[in-house]
């Protein structure tokens, strides 16, 4: 989800996200009953294929997929040590499957899409106080952000080792103090976007603050 | 035409701003000074991003109290920081985003979003996740994404601080083409000799108001008497 939708014209980008995000629920739900190894290798194959119909370069599909390999081969060898090899397989390849198949939905859809469907999706419950279009909001927020501050975490454990710090040596706090700071200059930045209750106080949108939070520099 | 009118604002017990008595109808309005002088609460008033502690901000007649939420319609901001500004994943959804908020029709959304992208040359980007970007495109990122909501007035808040020489002119011939009125803090003291008014805070209080080859000057005299 983290804005790796990657741009091509195939059937699988032009099915609308809702049928995309049902065919995953669907499927996601349908692995974890099957308990056979042939039908979860040939469910491993279709998803394959789509990745081919989908015309995703295998560089694009192996990139995205790679990091989840290592945690996939540890809790296959936990399952094979505990419980036995078959069970193992199974596991593994049904893992692989569903997050392989997830990882094509990200591919091919547009985070936009996506937001778009989630505020179709919890429109119903507008009565019961819920608020589609902020869900969806958050939902783009969080995709968004995410890269941002592992950039900051990267920033901070870089200063502190050119510092000579060691590894793990009070790496929250500064990270936390900067996430914060970038909430608030998110907040304003929202507001400024024309997002935002249109309320203000003296002290500025969201949050108590005591000086402009989007300024690096301390500026007053 | 933007009006300040016994402007004055303290977070907590410090005063940042005081006696801010101003008319800003010129087509492009410079703000220098030191940090910690005022400046960015100052940019932050004139949209309502803030709002002040004594006194009155209006634009176009519109009190930033009571009509925040329109005044920051008509008053874009572009923040010194893009990566705060940007709040899409995507160059193209971030484009979207502040015309779907601005109320803009859905139908309209696709070609405006279009016409952005060639006119800041992001087009090649359309699709990029927006962290991906270098630092001079994430800055036209967010300036376009301000700009293609068609704001009245645009107010930048030293948008070239974090940009090489080569984007601080990219920045810079954007803010000159621009027919809105513009309010730019920066501390790129050549970005404001074309300008027609400067205004010089310290300590606080505007020190000197007037043409730039009159507050420059005049602003150099303050930190190096």
């Amino acid at each position: 989800m983290l804005s790796l939708y990657h741009e091509a014209r195939s059937p699988v980008h032009a099915l609308p996200a809702g049928v995309k995000l049902l065919v995953l629920l669907a499927a996601g739900s349908a692995a974890f009953l099957v308990r056979s190894v042939p039908v979860l290798a040939a469910a491993l194959g279709v998803v394959v294929v789509l990745y081919v119909i989908a015309r995703v370069p295998w560089r694009v599909a192996l990139r995205q997929s790679v990091p989840v390999l290592p945690p996939l081969v540890v809790i296959a060898a936990a399952q094979g040590l505990l419980t036995g090899w078959s069970t193992a397989a199974l596991v593994a390849l049904r893992l692989l499957a569903v997050v392989l198949l997830a990882n094509l939905v990200t591919l091919t859809t547009r985070t936009s899409a996506m937001v778009a469907t989630i505020e179709a999706l919890l429109r119903p419950l507008r009565p019961l106080g819920v608020r589609p279009e902020r869900v969806g909001l958050v939902v783009a927020l969080t995709i968004r952000f995410i890269p941002v501050i592992k950039e900051q975490a990267d920033q901070v454990r870089a200063a502190q080792r050119a510092r000579g710090a060691r590894r793990g040596t009070g790496f929250l706090a500064p990270l936390l103090i900067k996430t914060l700071r970038l909430a608030a200059g998110l907040g304003e930045a929202l507001d400024a976007r024309g997002v935002g209750s249109g309320e203000r106080s003296q002290a500025g949108s969201a949050t108590v603050r005591h000086g402009p939070s989007a300024d690096p520099q301390g500026d007053r | 035409m933007i009006d300040l009118t016994g402007v004055a604002h303290r977070y907590g017990d410090r005063w940042v701003l005081r006696d801010i008595d101003l008319r800003l109808d010129e087509h492009r309005v410079g703000v220098i000074g030191a940090n910690g002088s005022g400046k960015s609460t100052f940019a932050r008033l004139l949209n309502g991003l803030l709002l002040p502690s004594d006194g009155r901000v209006t634009v176009d007649g519109l009190d930033t109290r009571k009509r925040g939420r329109e005044v920051r319609r008509r008053v874009g901001f572009v923040f010194q920081d893009p990566d705060i500004q940007i709040v899409m994943p995507t160059v193209a959804e971030d484009l979207a985003f502040g015309l779907r908020h601005h109320g803009v029709p859905k139908t309209e959304i696709p070609a405006l979003v279009d016409r952005a992208l060639t006119a800041y040359d992001l087009a090649e980007h359309r699709d990029h996740p927006a962290h991906l970007l270098s630092g001079g495109q994430k800055q036209m990122l967010a300036i376009a994404a301000v700009l293609v909501t068609e704001p009245a007035h645009v107010v930048f808040d030293e948008p070239t601080t974090l940009l090489d020489l080569r984007n601080k002119r990219r920045v810079a011939a954007v803010i000159a083409g621009l027919p809105q009125r513009v309010v730019l803090v920066t501390h790129d003291l050549d970005l404001l000799t074309d300008f027609d008014r400067v205004l010089v805070f310290d300590d606080t209080r505007v020190a000197f108001d007037g043409p730039p080859d009159k507050a420059i000057p005049a602003y150099l005299d303050l930190i190096e008497p």
